[in-house]
């Protein structure tokens, strides 16, 4: 297992990098902007087509979701959630072509976090004011402050980790699992070579019946569960009376 | 100098071991977790479907010290920190 490799810099600034994560990054934000152009091209009051019924039904599942979390006031974040689960499933998806996944990158999971960690201390601040933020840390008892602190920071921190965590691991044990299996045929005297390149019979089929564990499933509930916190958290520093 | 780089190596070896018995926790907590839905199902089976969507839910978050472990395993056999603190 490597960190993305660099693929090429911007020599401006004294040499900008741009690793695989930002190129694949690139692919997965034209994908989505593709479907989602084909799935709103000539749309109609009364649905006709079944591309519009499914675009509608994104569309609601959305907004069902913020209305029950995060009340119907905050609609405003409906396109920021939509948007994050788009990219987080298609990111970890692109596993399943070959390309390193993009959320195996503890720098894109770790933004995301922060996001939300923006959000979180936004709504604290508009809806208890300055003085009232930071007295919200002492309560209930003020020797609880310390652990408060704690739990803010770790809240994100958590996120991140958990969503980076499943996906890296999941590459891990994938590539372990082709190289023995490589390994396993070229014991065997089963592999084949064509100039540089080695194929062995046995990395043909197996790794892709874990694959349904490690990149469909996975990558689905990692980008389910990365929202749902989000929106619980952001949820939590709303006040009530205010959802 | 090669035997301070191989007591680094060695330690960090050692304590990726370590980190991974961070692994018991979701194991049991999950299974756990599992044994209760199943006692669900089988109380009300008409609700097999929310309460599936609740576990693995619940599972995936409950996962998550099991993969703090695994970050700091990780980290140690692939991107050591303390390697480069010795060669100074």
């Amino acid at each position: 297992m490597n960190g993305p490799k660099v693929v090429f810099k911007i020599p401006i600034f004294g040499g900008i990098n741009i690793s695989e994560t930002l190129v694949i990054g690139w692919f997965v934000i034209a994908f989505i902007t593709v479907v989602i152009l084909w799935l709103t091209h000539d749309m109609k009051k009364v649905p006709e087509t079944k591309k519009q019924v499914v675009a509608e039904m994104l569309v609601n599942t959305v907004n069902n979701l913020i209305k029950d979390n995060l009340g119907p006031k905050h609609m405003i974040y409906a396109p920021y959630i939509a948007a994050l689960f788009s990219l987080s499933i298609c990111g970890s998806l692109v596993s399943l072509i070959g390309l390193r996944s993009m959320t195996a990158d503890i720098n894109v999971t770790m933004g995301w976090a922060l996001i939300c960690f923006v959000m979180i201390t936004y709504n604290k601040f508009k809806y208890n004011g300055f003085l009232g933020y930071f007295k919200g840390y002492t309560e209930p008892v003020v020797f609880m402050t310390p652990l408060n602190i704690i739990s803010e920071v770790a809240t994100p921190l958590s996120m991140g980790f958990r969503h980076f965590g499943n996906i890296a691991g999941g590459m891990v044990i994938t590539s372990l699992l082709y190289a023995a299996l490589g390994t396993l045929t070229k014991v065997l005297g089963l592999s084949l070579s064509f100039g540089g390149y080695d194929f062995n019979i046995f990395t043909v089929g197996i790794p892709a019946v874990l694959s349904i564990y490690f990149d469909l499933f996975s990558g689905f509930m990692q980008a389910f569960i990365f929202i749902m916190l989000t929106m619980a958290n952001v949820g939590g520093a709303i006040p009530e009376e205010q959802q | 100098m090669e035997l301070e780089r191989a007591i680094v190596l060695g330690a960090s070896a050692i304590g990726a071991g370590l980190a991974m018995i961070a692994g018991i926790g979701p194991g049991i907590g999950e299974g756990y977790a599992v044994g209760k839905s199943c006692e669900a199902i089988a109380r009300q089976p008409e609700a097999k479907g929310d309460v599936t969507r609740t576990m693995f839910i619940g599972c995936a978050i409950a996962e998550s010290t099991g993969i703090y472990g695994f970050v700091v395993a990780l980290i140690l056999l692939f991107g050591n920190p303390f390697i480069n603190k010795i060669a100074g």
